[in-house]
This record gives structure tokens, sequence and C-alpha cells, in this order.
């Protein structure tokens, strides 16, 4: 069979190739739970609940389907609706429930296990095929009724394997962790899908948004997931499984000469030491953290625990995990933003239009300042934990120094309650703010006033600077991080750090850009913060060049007149100021089939 | 209520297996009388494919089918057709 390359989005980088293994059609386990004789009716009634939803949401396929293929695919989900609301399995289920006492989704699993069985032992080919919408329909059911994070095995994994679904969702996350998956691929997201942030935390390649690698890939199918390219190619050829090999080979020598490094600081070759923190997305990528020697935590993002789930994280959980990244840094500062909906992270438990909370809209503190009921639950947490660590607090989006004080007012209410509820907290916990809208860059000295440092949001400023939606492909290209604009704005930042005797660091993707990072150094920068996949790479960059050199690059660069002459000058200046420097990105998209 | 029952030897190759049981179930569904199919001891809706297919009835069994309802006549008429042409389905 010849190969089949899928085209999706590339949400997490990298390259693995292994086996398939699909989520969807794995056996859902089912433990038995007994029920008391009152809750009898409570289950009948959650199973009626299940079928009515389970049908929504069959029909919702059929529709969807038989607009875009053809209508004798679609048919197949007639079959499911028949199966769904067949009267012996459903009055087989009732009368199960009443009879032994046990819960429906339990009675339910057994008696479509039957009819699997049944299904399975007939001898015709046709209705033989029909045990796998029998198990399609049972799992939907199951699905309904079930806690989704019981419904897989993770520990029987023990191979290593490339896992595809159609989604994956946070409850899916904590089984995750140290399992022997390489890479993840799904049907449905985007960038900032939850697929993604798992991903990237886990350090393993990802494409989303393939729209129907559920259906083209079989269990155990061998697969290459290009995350860096964004494909996914299904019994790869021989020539196409070699170039991944080799590349794959080529990135694990690099990463193994990165590691030298990991124990030694991040100073130039004359001596100015720069402090390298790590951007944290979920508490269980700290041990990697740790591992490659990161200084502290220049942005801990919060927006995970709000979305992919139907109701508000509670106080409690914000702070347990709060302290538990704190107190895992220590000595290090963790540096907390609040809440930075909207854009292109959007709030699951809120019914809320998406172009409501745009880029230009209601979001980050604009929407926490409105709902002061989620903020204020978010500050007493971070509040609480503080005390555990060396924590920082910073607010994003904000405009200027009228945003700052209403957030502040916020913030000092939420300590004025915590004071009279005695409960202990760091009172010095310096509030910064994230330099990533014009309007800031511009009265940067008035905000160090108030502020107690800066951190520059490049990805925002970057697309507010130059007007230009990061998220839309075809604005794609011009989104300059290199652009002269963007460039004096960070300047201008620096400067009022300084003169207001604030510290500033630099959160954006352009940190960990090898050729631009030489001018943020160039321009003062002397904090960086970025994806820990960058750290060590980074790293061995700041180690081989001298900062006089830096310097002189950047006022090179300042006298350009365009984005695109900035990024090629930069590249040309990186090879001669760095010349044994291999960049681990270009190695994966400049090679790859 | 009208209410029927008629005994009926299958004819068509394939028993009431597979597609015709399919068949079977998509005829009943169409009317609003009750449907029940017996073999021996053992009765099954007759709205229900997997009722019907555990029943097994191989071409040559016997089963009696039961209609009760407004519609009673029609349905038993059309289900019998089912079963006894010679190969209704290839």
């Amino acid at each position: 069979m010849s190969e089949v390359i899928l085209k999706g989005i590339a949400a997490a980088p990298g390259i693995a190739l292994g086996p398939a293994f699909i989520m969807d059609k794995q056996e859902i386990i089912v433990p038995p739970r007994a029920i008391m004789e009152k809750e009898v009716p409570i289950e009948i009634a959650r199973f009626e609940e299940a079928l009515i939803k389970t049908r929504e949401e069959i029909l919702e396929i059929q529709k969807r389907i038989s607009s875009e293929m053809e209508v004798e695919h679609a048919k197949i989900f007639d079959a499911h609706l028949f199966i769904l609301e067949d009267r012996t399995i459903i009055e087989e289920v009732i009368k199960k429930i009443k009879l032994e006492k046990l819960s429906v989704e339990y009675v339910y699993s057994q008696v479509m296990k039957k009819y699997a069985k049944i299904f399975s032992n007939i001898e015709d080919e046709y209705l033989k095929e029909r045990v796998a919408d029998v198990d399609d329909v049972g799992r939907r059911v199951l699905k309904n009724l079930m806690d989704e994070t019981k419904m897989h095995d993770f520990d029987q994994i023990t191979k290593e394997l490339i896992l595809i679904a159609h989604d994956f969702s946070p409850s899916d996350t904590a089984n995750m962790f140290n399992k022997k998956i390489i890479a993840f691929a799904t049907d449905v997201g985007g960038k900032t899908s939850h697929t993604a942030i798992m991903a990237k935390s886990l350090g393993v390649p990802a494409v989303v948004g393939l729209k129907d690698i559920t259906l083209n890939v079989k269990n155990q199918d061998d697969i290459i997931v290009d995350g860096t390219k964004g494909l996914v190619i299904i019994d790869p050829d021989e020539n196409t499984k070699k170039t991944y090999i080799d590349i794959k080979n080529r990135l694990l020598a690099i990463r193994e000469k990165y590691l030298d490094v990991k124990d030694l600081p991040a100073q130039t070759k004359d001596g100015q030491t720069i402090t390298i923190m790590a951007n944290l997305e979920l508490p269980e990528e700290i041990p990697t953290i740790q591992k490659i020697g990161a200084s502290g935590i220049g942005l801990y993002r919060t927006e995970y625990f709000y979305m992919n789930r139907v109701d508000l994280p509670s106080e409690e959980e914000q702070f347990n995990a709060y302290k538990h990244v704190a107190e895992a840094m220590v000595p290090h500062t963790v540096t907390i933003r609040s809440l930075d909906l909207g854009g292109d992270k959007f709030l699951s438990s809120l019914q809320i239009p998406k172009d409501m909370y745009s880029f230009l809209g209601w979001r980050a503190i604009r929407f926490c300042l409105a709902r002061p009921d989620i903020f204020k639950t978010q500050l007493r947490a971070v509040l609480r934990a503080s005390r555990f660590g060396k924590m920082r607090l910073m607010y994003p989006m904000i405009t200027g120094n009228e945003e700052l004080k209403l957030a502040n007012d916020v913030l000092n209410e939420v300590k004025g309650d915590l004071r009279k509820e005695a409960i202990a907290f760091d009172e010095n916990m310096p509030v910064g703010v994230m330099i990533e809208v014009p309007s800031a860059a511009m009265t940067a000295d008035l905000l160090a006033q108030e502020a107690a440092f800066f951190s520059l949001g490049t990805n925002d400023l970057i697309q507010y600077t130059l007007a230009v939606d990061r998220v839309s492909e075809k604005t794609a290209a011009l989104y300059e991080p290199g652009h002269p604009a963007v460039l004096r704005f960070i300047k201008v930042t620096i400067e009022a750090a300084k003169r207001g005797n604030i510290s500033v660091g630099i959160c954006g993707e352009v940190s960990s850009d090898p050729a631009l990072v030489l001018v943020l150094l160039g321009l003062g920068l002397r904090e960086l913060s970025m994806s820990p996949l960058n750290i060590l790479q980074i790293k061995k960059l700041i180690r081989s060049v001298a900062m006089t050199d830096c310097e002189k690059l950047t006022q090179e660069v300042m006298r350009l007149t365009t984005g695109r002459d900035v990024e090629q000058h930069c590249l040309k200046r990186l090879k001669e100021l760095a010349p044994d420097f291999v960049s681990y990105d270009n190695e994966m998209r400049g090679t790859a089939a | 209520m009208p209410k029927f029952g008629k005994e009926i030897t299958i004819k068509s190759s394939q028993g009431l297996h597979a597609r015709p049981a399919a068949l079977f179930v998509q005829i009943a569904n169409k009317y609003n009388s009750h449907v029940t199919i017996a073999k021996g001891e053992e009765k099954v809706n007759g709205k229900s494919i997997m009722g019907i297919l555990t029943l097994g009835a191989e071409r040559g069994s016997t089963l009696f089918i039961e209609v009760d309802g407004e519609d009673a006549q029609a349905l038993l008429g059309e289900l019998e057709e089912l079963l006894t042409k010679e190969s209704n389905i290839k």
C-alpha cells in the first residue's frame, strides 16, 4: 500500500514514528457499581437521558455528513439509531437494573457486549460488520453516562505509541503523564486546543485539525507525525521513513549536544549573565523544567484551569496548583499571569459568543474587571499560595495606568478580606504588568511608576502593533517579529523600566528565536522566558556570543527599514557570530520531506 | 383492536438472519401495531433487530407472528410476503 499524507495544523513541534493507537476504538472499562433500591428510578432516568443525548449526537453527525459526503455514508447512522433505540436492549437494561441493582453503565455495557457477540457469531458478512456499529453506539451512550476520567486505562500502555482521537479532553491529561506516548493526532482542534497544550507540556509532537484521521488510520498502523509541518503520514514508504529517521537522529544528536549546558550559567563570552526562565502551562511540566535548569517561571499561564470544562475552577483547586508550583520552584521566582481569556482562548463554562471576546474585544483584564467574582477567586488563590515560595503576579493586556489601578483596587480588596479572615499571604508580592499593547509600551514610563516589573508579551504586541490577527492564515505573512515598530516598542519599554528602576523581561516566542534573541540582548533585556523546549538551545547560543557583538548587531538592525531586512541581517550575523550553533527549529523545518 | 396471529414457515434463503431481519424491523416500525415473533418457547419484540437476531430463525423454521393494533392486518400481510418470498434479497 502506498503512503497517505494528511495535512493538519502543526500544534507541537517534533517528529515521531510509531504504531497508531486510536483511543476512540479502545474498550471502555466499566467497573460494576452496586446501587440501592431507591436509586433504581434515578439510574433509569440517567439511561433515558443518555439515550436522548446520544440520539441527538447521531442525528447531528448524520446531518453534517450527508451535507458533506455521499448519502450512502450517512445511512450507516440509520443503523446506529436502530441499535440505539432497540427495544430489546432497552427493556433488558431496565429489567437488569431493577433485578441486579447495578449501575446503568455497567448493565448497559454488559448487555451491549452480549449483543456484539451475537452479531459477530452470525454467518453473514454484512451483519458481522455491524459489530462495529454496536460497539460505536455502545461507546457513545457510555460516554454520556460516565465520568470520562475513568473510561480509559492508560496503565496498560507499555509500548511506545502515537495516540489518535477525535479530540482529547483535560481529563485525559492526568492519565497521560509518564506514559509512553510519543505523539498526538486529532480530528479537530487548533493551535491552542487542549491537545496542543498537552503535547507541548509532554514535549512530544502533535498535529491537530486533521478532520478525519480517526477514520483513515487503523490500530497498529505504522505512522509518522511531523508536528513541525503539521503532517501525518500513514504507511510511509521506505524512502519517507528513512528521511524522517535521519532527521530524528540529527535532532537527537543536537539535543544531546545542548544537554551539556544544562548546569552551566547562561553567560555570554564577555561575562554577562542572562536569566532564562520557563513559560509554564501545566504543573506536570515542573520536573522537565527543573531537569533543564530553568531559573524560575517567567510566565505561568492560568487559562488551563478555565478551558475545556463546564464549571469554573474553585479557589481551592487553583490554590493547590499555585502552591505546588511555588514550592517546587523554590528558590526561584514564579510569575503568575492572571486570567488571560479571549482572543484565541475561550472560556467553555460561560456561554459567551466567540466574537464578543475577539482580540480587540472583551478579553483578559477587561473580562476580569467585568467579572470580579471570577477575578477575586483567582486573586485569593494566588495570594494564599504566595507565602509558599517566591511569587509574582502580573496582569495581561493592560492598556494604561487606569486599568492597572482598577486591577490593583480589586487586589487590595481581596488582601483586605484575607487579613480580616486572618489568612496569611506574602504582603510584598510584586505585582507587574504585561506590555503587550502599543498604548502600554508608549506609556511604559507612567506604568513604571505603579508596576513592580514589566513582562513584554510580544506575541500580542506584534499583532496589535502591526494590526495583524495572528490566528488568521491570510495575514500570517504580515506577522513580522522583526518589524522596526516592534523593535522600537521593545526598546521604549526597556528604557522606561530602567529609568523607573524596575525589572523587565520578555515571555513571547521571540525570545526563543535564535536570530532575534541576540537583538533582544543588545537592546538590554537580561531576563528571558520561553517554552521549556527551547531553553537549552538558547542558553547554548548565549554562551557562544559576546554581549558587545549583540549590542553592535542591535545598532545595525535599528537602522534597517523593514522587518524582512531585520530578520535577514540577524540570520546572517548569527552565522558569523556563532558559526557552530545549530538551530533545532531550522533543522526540523529545513530538511523534512 | 384487531389482533391476528399466523404461523409462517420461512422460505427466504437467508432465514430471518442478516438483511431480512433488518428489513423485518424496518417494516414493523412503519406500523403502529405491536408485533411479536415466537419460535417455540421463545418470544421477542418484532420491532427489535436484536430480539429477532437472538431467535436464530433459519430457513424452514416455523414462526408464530402475532400482530395487535389498528393497522395489524396490513402489517401482517407485508411481513408474510417478506418471509415467504423465495429470495427477496440477494
